[in-house]
């Protein structure tokens, strides 16, 4: 009897739940699929769901009149290149709030966060100017520099919950034993912190990658990434669905793919220490 | 003598971040203010001299200053309350034993990973539109009159838009922090006889309270100055422009570069009354 | 064509082995209309002649505006090459920012160049932007449909015969709009439409003391006829829709009638694109009954070089070369005469083969029918027909046309929007400095 209850509420649950996952997915799954339509076939009245001829004109298209290889490197680049920077110098700015609390680390560290809410675009004709001065516009290292800045205070935070995670008695024992600073960071802290930090190395690719303010606004031809990519795309003449689409399936597919295949760390990397 | 060492080094160690970020703070907003009390018209030679509090008395003087301050609050008040409203609900349903959650999971969690201008174009064109939008089908469909999204039911169509991008979000912290509940409590109260509605408004939701505070904290920061999901779509037309988007305007369509600083220092201001409002109620739960 | 490619080649080759020459990568900014695409494709033809490479940025509209506009106004330099318009042009070459463009060489035949166009491109009689490709407005019309509605266009129509004639091709059921028109906030989409047809209203931006007219009766009569017609007759969500969402209309067959820029006219007549290319016809833009003037813009998308780049040479030999004869040759023998880019040359209107492309004449037509220095029926104290040339005018026509937007979209009524178009019109003139 019981057995049945919760037999049929299973089946009820997962109806609901794959019900809305779908609906949620939906307008990622209709891109990808307008992306193998022709054009006529992507406006069609009514649509068509699956029964297309599937064509891969689009994505030749796209790639005869971008060079795709290059956004595509330059977002790796940039993307991946402000994150380790950015890891790189929160590890011991959160790794030092977490153990060695003072009285004002949760007030640097919501100051920290309080910098993102500057809005960039009040901004642009200085740092502009100051790219100009350093000579460092459409540059892959000035994107670097300015994606790490915006996505550090998340990463000091995200790190932070994660080592406060780590309980003290641990590094306490270790100094007993007599564990230098380093080796107690180096042999003791970092294998537990290594999720933590992988996690917050991914949600910090993605925040990166779909940065689309200033890596339009400070690159030209050589540093531009994917979003200058989509750009191009965003109004043609004429019908440009199914092209838009290709493009945009381009520019999304890869950190869709890293995104799902990472999705265990990543998820408990958005817990901003949330969970108790 | 250890926290003694231990407090200089910690200093050392969080030098490089705090000096990085008060360099990143300082010198924009340094060269903002700087701007905002003067003339600075790029198309008219540039710098044309000091004008004292001219540019912040015409930015907040002007007809679409406080207009654009509603739609901003507007605009983040409905998606943190539509994100959090159904991300606790996805993440209760998530939370029953089902089939394939990890599937569902990778469905869900999507539309974090697409960017702002794909998102947009993508709902703009293939959705919203009138004529050829998926939308317009289904409605016509069911035999009523397609909805014309982006102009007369602008706002809450950005707001869709951007709920959209922010429900996987809410949804997988409100999850991590649904999976931690004791389970026992749960049963204990079912077996006392307390009903569902009760159980989630004494049990689960108080448990959730913590994630919540830092779902509204996080998306904040990142709603108070969306951009692209306006660029793309209404291009600050029919009540949508928010007070970076009229920023926007006044500095690069407008190359008026002394009103827009202005406007960005008015836009770090709400930004900051925003931050101490939520930083109180983070500051208590986030007490640990 | 190949043969001789390959001739250029050849020679292009010869002067970089004698060392005359230094090919350079040149950097350009350009806007993602079809033909800037078609002339990127065309690249390697002047890289074989001149040895010179170059790197593309392609973006959107509205995004490259604010993409060149910071970087010319900072002289970033980080193009060698940017594609502007009419209205940039004159006030970017005044302030000094672009390269005069007074030594072009003998076969590139500056004089060939329309007189409207070279004029728009210039400041004080220096030319500071080569066109690419110019452009007027004119009525492009179904012509089974305006058969079928018993009705016959004349070459100059009134916007009353408009009306009309929308409204009797309108067919609701067969998803048939009468008229498609530009509604899209922004001042170079929906605003510049409503400005010249405000103008062939007999309405106007300014009068001569830089007063702003939107509380005179034309502008009133001028929106709410557009307001009623487009409401009688148009598409839904007209208040969006823009050059290319009508372009995409009209190809799919949805609008009886659409009044935009001629170059769209090769863009509907290609049966590649359009399911209607048989059957369009062609009449001059139209006036209010009694108006002297026409509802006639004047537009160039032209390619400018900065000052202070360090390539210069190189830019200059590739802006001979995109805006040559040459090159419309070059389109011509790959594409066709129809798909060359229009409204440039006046020798391209010359050519026989080219005078037998349909559009051909009443795009030069309506090109002559503009004029620049006398936009308006009522003197006024600035120069342009859809746009006013000075620096505040894009941010501000941009805020007026998105409250006629919102009027478009019923969120407010005409006059509403006309008075915050006036009140914020005059804000901005005044802290400009004008009254």
């Amino acid at each position: 009897m019981a057995r049945n209850v919760t037999q049929r509420r299973k089946i009820l649950n997962t109806a609901a739940a794959w019900t809305i996952g779908l609906l949620i997915f939906f307008p990622i799954l209709w891109t990808i699929l307008t992306s193998f339509k022709t054009e006529a076939q992507a406006i069609a009245d009514p649509p068509i769901f699956l029964a297309f001829d599937w064509t891969l004109e689009n994505y030749g298209a796209v790639m005869e009149r971008s060079n795709y290889s290059r956004f595509l490197w330059n977002s790796i680049v940039i993307a991946g290149g402000s994150t380790i920077l950015g890891i790189l110098i929160a590890v011991p700015a959160a790794w030092s709030m977490a153990f060695v609390p003072s009285k004002r680390t949760k007030d640097i560290l919501l100051w920290m966060l309080s910098t993102k809410m500057l809005p960039a675009v009040g901004v642009l004709y200085p740092i502009y100017l100051l790219f100009i001065q350093f000579g460092i516009l459409d540059t892959k290292i000035g994107l670097v520099i300015v994606l790490m800045l915006i996505n550090l205070p998340i990463i000091v935070w995200m790190l932070y919950t994660y080592f406060k995670e780590i309980p003290g008695e641990i590094l306490e024992a270790a100094r007993m034993d007599g564990a230098s600073l380093k080796e107690e960071v180096l042999y003791v802290l970092t294998p537990m912190a290594i999720p933590g930090i992988a996690s917050t190395l991914l949600l910090n690719v993605i925040l990166a990658w779909n940065e689309a303010f200033w890596t339009l606004n400070l690159t030209a031809a050589k540093a531009a990434p994917l979003t200058a990519f989509i750009a191009s795309y965003s109004s043609p003449e004429g019908l440009f669905y199914a092209k838009l689409s290709a493009a945009s399936t381009m520019a999304i597919a890869p950190i869709l793919v890293l995104g799902w295949f990472s999705q265990k760390q990543l998820v408990s990397g958005l817990t901003f220490g949330a969970v108790k | 003598m250890a926290t003694q060492h231990s407090r200089s080094a910690a200093r050392i160690m969080m030098a490089p971040a705090v000096i990085l970020l008060l360099g990143w703070m300082l010198v924009p907003l340094t060269m903002t203010l700087y701007f905002s009390f003067k003339r600075y018209l790029p198309l008219r030679g540039g710098d044309l001299g000091w004008v004292g509090f001219e540019n912040y008395i015409r930015f907040i003087s002007s007809s679409s200053f406080w207009p654009s301050v509603m739609t901003t609050l507007t605009i983040v008040g409905g998606v943190l309350a539509i994100t959090v409203v159904l991300g606790v609900f996805l993440a209760l349903l998530l939370n029953q034993p089902m089939w394939g959650r990890g599937f569902v999971r990778i469905l869900v969690i999507a539309p974090f990973f697409v960017m702002p201008t794909v998102s947009a174009l993508v709902w703009k064109n293939m959705f919203m539109d009138p004529n050829y939008g998926l939308l317009a089908h289904l409605w016509e469909f069911f035999g009523a009159t397609p909805v014309e999204w982006l102009s007369q039911a602008s706002l809450t169509s950005i707001v869709m838009i951007v709920s959209w991008q922010w429900l996987p979000f809410a949804t997988l912290i409100l999850l991590t922090a649904i999976q931690s509940l004791d389970s026992e409590q749960l049963e204990a109260a079912e077996m006392d006889g307390a009903p569902a509605t009760k159980r989630f408004a004494y049990i689960t939701l108080p448990h959730l309270g913590r994630a919540i505070t830092v779902v509204i904290l996080i998306q904040t920061i990142f709603l108070l100055s969306i951009f692209a999901e306006i660029f793309v779509t209404t291009g600050g037309a029919f009540g949508t422009k928010t007070l970076t988007y009229l920023i926007f305007q006044r500095v690069l369509e407008s190359q008026n570069v002394g009103l827009g600083s202005a406007g960005g220092v008015y836009a770090i201001i709400l930004a900051n009354i925003v931050a101490i409002f939520l930083m109180r109620i983070v500051g208590k739960n986030l007490d640990t | 064509m190949s043969l001789r490619n390959s001739a250029f080649a050849a020679t292009a080759l010869s002067f970089v082995t004698a060392g005359g020459v230094f090919a350079e990568t040149i950097t350009i900014a350009t806007v993602n209309n079809g033909d800037m695409i078609r002339m990127q494709g065309l690249t390697d033809d002047f890289t074989a002649r001149t040895g010179h490479t170059v790197e593309w940025v392609t973006l959107e509209e509205n995004v490259l505006r604010q993409r060149v506009t910071t970087d010319i106004s900072t002289r970033g330099g980080a193009f060698d090459i940017m594609t502007i318009g009419m209205y940039e042009t004159p006030i970017w070459g005044a302030n000094g920012w672009l390269v005069p463009l007074n030594d072009l060489s003998a076969e590139y035949d500056v004089d060939d160049l329309l007189p409207a166009m070279r004029s728009g491109l210039s400041h004080d009689g220096t030319l500071f932007a080569a066109p690419f490709y110019g452009e007027s407005s004119m009525i492009m019309y179904r012509t089974d449909l305006m058969e079928k509605a018993g009705m016959e266009m004349p070459t100059a129509p009134t916007w009353q015969f408009i009306r009309e004639a929308a409204a009797a091709m309108t067919d609701r059921e067969n998803d048939i709009n009468g008229i498609c028109l530009r509604g899209k906030a922004g001042w170079g989409e929906g605003g510049a439409f409503i400005t010249v047809t405000a103008n062939s209203f007999g309405a106007r931006w300014f009068d001569e003391d830089w007063n702003a007219q939107f509380d005179q009766p034309q502008w009133a009569e001028a929106l709410n006829f557009y307001v009623d017609m487009m409401n009688e007759s148009g598409p839904a969500g007209f208040a969006i829709n823009g050059f290319n969402e009508n372009l995409s209309l009209f190809q799919q067959g949805k609008c009886g009638m659409w009044i935009d820029a001629t170059v769209a006219a090769s863009f509907v007549t290609n049966p590649n694109d359009s399911t209607v290319a048989d059957k369009v016809g062609f009449a001059l833009a139209p006036n209010s009954e009694g108006v002297a003037k026409r509802a006639n813009w004047l537009w160039a998308w032209a390619l400018a070089i900065p000052a202070g780049t360090q390539k210069e040479a190189a830019a200059k030999e590739f802006v001979e070369w995109a805006t040559s004869k040459d090159y419309i040759e070059l389109v011509a023998g790959k594409e066709g005469w129809a798909n060359v880019p229009p409204g440039a040359r006046t020798s391209l209107y010359e050519n026989p083969e080219y005078q037998k492309v349909p559009f051909a004449q009443m795009t030069l037509d309506s090109i002559k029918a503009a004029d620049p220095q006398n936009p308006t029926v009522d003197p006024v104290p600035y120069v342009g027909i859809q746009f006013v040339a000075i620096p505040e005018f894009a941010g501000m026509a941009t805020e007026v046309s998105q409250e006629f937007s919102a009027a478009y979209a019923g969120q407010q009524t005409v006059e509403e929007a006309l008075a915050k178009a006036q009140a914020l019109t005059n804000e901005v003139m005044e802290s400009a400095g004008y009254r």
